[in-house]
């Protein structure tokens, strides 16, 4: 252990730390553009510049190896006045061109020049003319004049893609980043490359000029792209998902998001296929009608049957929440042991970094809570007893099951088919009643991921029922000012209700008692009864998530400081 | 309460106001001595007032008049800046050197308190004040003020535009 006096902060660290990460120990932020914590040192942008005691020269923070004793100077005259020639020297080929870049409002680069900048230029020579508007890959766009060549993106696909597509070419000004000769940035991580470039260098063909990052607000939730459940900021406006991004959770993604996830896992939250009304079959076609009717035909749909006639599909889709009240409504309320889910796993489509076969966010969790076959009928069997007539009612939550043909022509036997789902699918075609359901983005619901992770979602999207919550300093600017009447306040909110809320007033008509004036208060019920979930709730939850009692325990690290 | 007056503001009248009538006579005198001046009143439907270029009326958008293509990046500084949040704006890409534009662009007329804010921060003085001061709606609605309204040839605004010029 060493300990290291920094701006008049003693901290102990231990030995072979660099400065860098001692002085984010001790709360000193020192300003850095190549370096990134969860990629190797570069040293190359040479703006985390700082004196240290006894050192002939200034060190850069991110370099340096800490040493007993050690006292470094952050804000002293010699260091703020190198940090600012190498910011002017950073931005002598820089453009302009911050009004129609992406990146401003969240860059690095103009942050550092508010504050440490000299606020002015001494050069009078124009500006160099490089590539702009050059598409790397599929989804990256690159500017190369906007580059400061901190060669994040680099390092980024060598070390944590591993493979190693981008490279300088040309030298001294002239220096600017390219594939490899007849390669493409087109790894299933080349997305990850624009939020770690600290300028808007690189830049999201799909997000390219949608907004600005000051109109959008943005909310912490969770990636339901597949089981691994990446923490993602969901990042709205007008009441629509713009994009998502990564957030830090090194028990989960770290600093990283796949492509998919991140373009591919809100599409339906926004899809124009969305289910907006209960629907209601009536002289064989589906019919909008209000809530109340649909809950009372549900429930007068399912009377007539017993117990061995019914089955129930949850969804690994859904939250832990949505499936336990599916459950409790499966056993109590139709006392039926016909419970499963059905499985989304794509074999193959999986590696050894965050994507995981299991295309669901919550598989894990729904049979925890015992939306399972253990002690039942699984989907195959309760498929079989569709065909055998046996079973003539079926209720799906959350879930398009219609996988094949035969499927199809399977559930044309029911006599009773009832669906919650947010967007129009096969399964809805095909039932007698259907109920919108609210999306990961619009209730609040715990997913736990393979590992075993309780991890909480937040609505970051505004329904009829749920306000939207944006965090506490997260919100935009439109959100802190502007007024219900604003025509960016107009977005369509829609007549969705979680799922859990649907089947517990349809359990409720049927003379059952599942009564929860929330999902905190399903959770905690979860937490009560399950050994699994004991001692957890949503305020120990939180952010990033803590571990099943019986599932692995993370380790608990010392990056989470750090951004 | 019930005092009307301020009783430290009440004079007593001298003998020549006592009278009265000299006094009435007095003020006739001033009435009539206006007759004989220069009239200001202006004719207002038929005689319309051109401001000078330093008035600021309704903001509108600089079209270049040879490549009639809006100056707007659609970088969205105006309706950051707008103290009323009277400005929408929506970009878009295009092929051109300067890579986006705004797909939507809007000012509620209704909100605009004529600030002069979005000209000043406009990066490519795309935005400037006009010298339209005649603005009525006998709708809300009409008072947002799309694209269509608000595009302005240049040619139109030299005056503006040069005035602009001094202060840069």
């Amino acid at each position: 252990m060493a300990k290291v006096t920094i701006e008049g902060k003693t901290v102990e660290v231990e030995n072979g730390t660099t400065v860098i990460r001692a002085a984010a120990q001790a709360g000193v932020e020192i300003p850095h553009f190549c370096w990134h914590p969860g990629l190797s040192v570069a040293g190359n942008c040479r703006m985390c510049l700082v004196e240290i005691e006894k050192m002939p020269k200034l060190a850069i923070a991110c370099a340096t190896q800490v040493a007993d004793g050690m006292v470094v100077h952050v804000n002293s005259e010699k260091a703020v006045e190198a940090r600012k020639a190498v910011l002017e020297f950073i931005l002598i080929n820089h453009p302009l061109d911050c009004p129609i870049c992406d990146e401003a409002g969240e860059c690095n680069l103009q942050d550092y020049t508010y504050s440490h900048g000299p606020g002015h230029s001494a050069l009078e020579e124009a500006k160099n003319k490089k590539p702009k508007r050059v598409p790397l890959g599929p989804n990256v766009v690159y500017d190369a004049e906007r580059c400061i060549m901190c060669s994040r993106c680099i390092r980024f696909m060598d070390e944590i893609a591993k493979e190693p597509t981008l490279t300088f070419v040309e030298r001294g000004d002239r220096v600017y980043i390219d594939t490899f000769p007849g390669k493409e940035l087109n790894n299933p991580y080349s997305m990850n490359v624009i939020d770690i470039c600290p300028v808007g260098a690189l830049t999201n063909r799909d997000y390219r000029f949608k907004a600005r990052v000051w109109e959008t607000s943005s909310t912490e939730g969770i990636c339901t792209g597949c089981s691994r459940g990446c923490n993602t900021n969901i990042w709205v406006r007008n009441n629509e998902i713009l994009r998502l991004t990564p957030r830090l959770n090194s028990e989960v993604n770290n600093y990283w998001i796949c492509d998919n996830g991140r373009l591919n896992s809100f599409g339906h939250v926004n899809s124009e296929k969305r289910l907006n009304t209960p629907l209601v079959r009536k002289d064989g076609a589906l019919q909008e009608v209000g809530w109340d009717e649909a809950l009372s035909s549900a429930a007068d749909a399912l009377k007539p049957f017993s117990k061995d006639e019914v089955a129930v599909i949850g969804s690994p889709y859904s939250s832990v929440e949505d499936n336990y009240i599916l459950q409790k409504f499966a056993k109590q309320v139709l006392g039926t042991t016909n419970i499963d889910f059905l499985q989304h796993s794509v074999d193959g489509d999986e590696d050894t970094f965050l994507i995981r076969a299991d295309k669901t966010p919550n598989a894990y969790g729904a049979r925890e809570v015992g939306v399972s076959s253990s002690k039942g009928t699984d989907v195959k069997k309760i498929f079989e007893l569709i065909g055998s007539g046996k079973i003539k009612a079926l209720y799906v939550m959350d879930d398009d099951i219609v996988t094949s043909k035969e499927t199809e022509e399977l559930l044309a036997k029911l006599d009773v088919l009832i669906v919650n789902h947010w967007v129009e699918s096969k399964t809805t075609q095909l039932a007698d009643i259907v109920f919108p359901s609210a999306t990961f983005a619009e209730k609040y619901g715990t997913y736990v991921n393979f590992l075993g992770r309780v991890q909480l979602s937040r609505p970051a999207v505004s329904t009829l029922e749920q306000e939207r919550v944006p965090g506490r300093f997260n919100m935009s600017r439109l959100d802190n000012f502007g007024s219900a009447f604003d025509k960016w306040n107009k977005g369509q909110r829609r007549n969705v209700r979680s799922s859990w809320e649907i089947i517990s007033a349809v359990a409720n008509l049927l003379g059952g008692k599942i009564r929860f004036q929330s999902a905190q208060k399903v959770f905690d019920e979860v937490a009560q009864t399950n050994p699994s979930f004991k001692g957890l709730s949503y305020a120990k939850i939180g952010a990033k998530g803590a571990p099943l009692s019986k599932g692995p325990v993370g380790k608990k690290s010392k990056e989470e400081t750090l951004v | 309460m019930g005092n009307n007056g301020d009783e430290n503001r009440k004079r007593e009248m001298n003998l020549w106001e006592k009278l009265y009538f000299p006094e009435i006579l007095h003020g006739m005198g001033i009435t009539l001595r206006a007759f004989f001046r220069p009239k200001f009143t202006r004719q207002y439907p038929e005689e319309r007032w051109v401001p000078p270029p330093v008035f600021r009326g309704r903001p509108v958008l600089v079209v270049e008049d040879e490549t009639g293509v809006e100056r707007c990046v659609a970088c969205g500084l105006c309706a950051r800046v707008c103290p009323s949040l009277a400005i929408q704006v929506q970009a878009a890409e295009t092929e051109l050197d300067k890579e986006r534009y705004p797909e939507l662009f809007e000012i509620n007329m209704l909100r605009c308190i004529f600030c002069g804010f979005c000209e000043e921060v406009c990066p490519e003085e795309a935005i400037i004040m006009s010298k339209d001061y005649e603005l009525n709606f006998s709708d809300p609605k009409d008072a947002i003020y799309g694209k269509d309204r608000l595009l302005t040839p240049a040619s139109h605004l030299s005056d503006r535009l040069a005035f602009l010029k001094q202060y840069r």
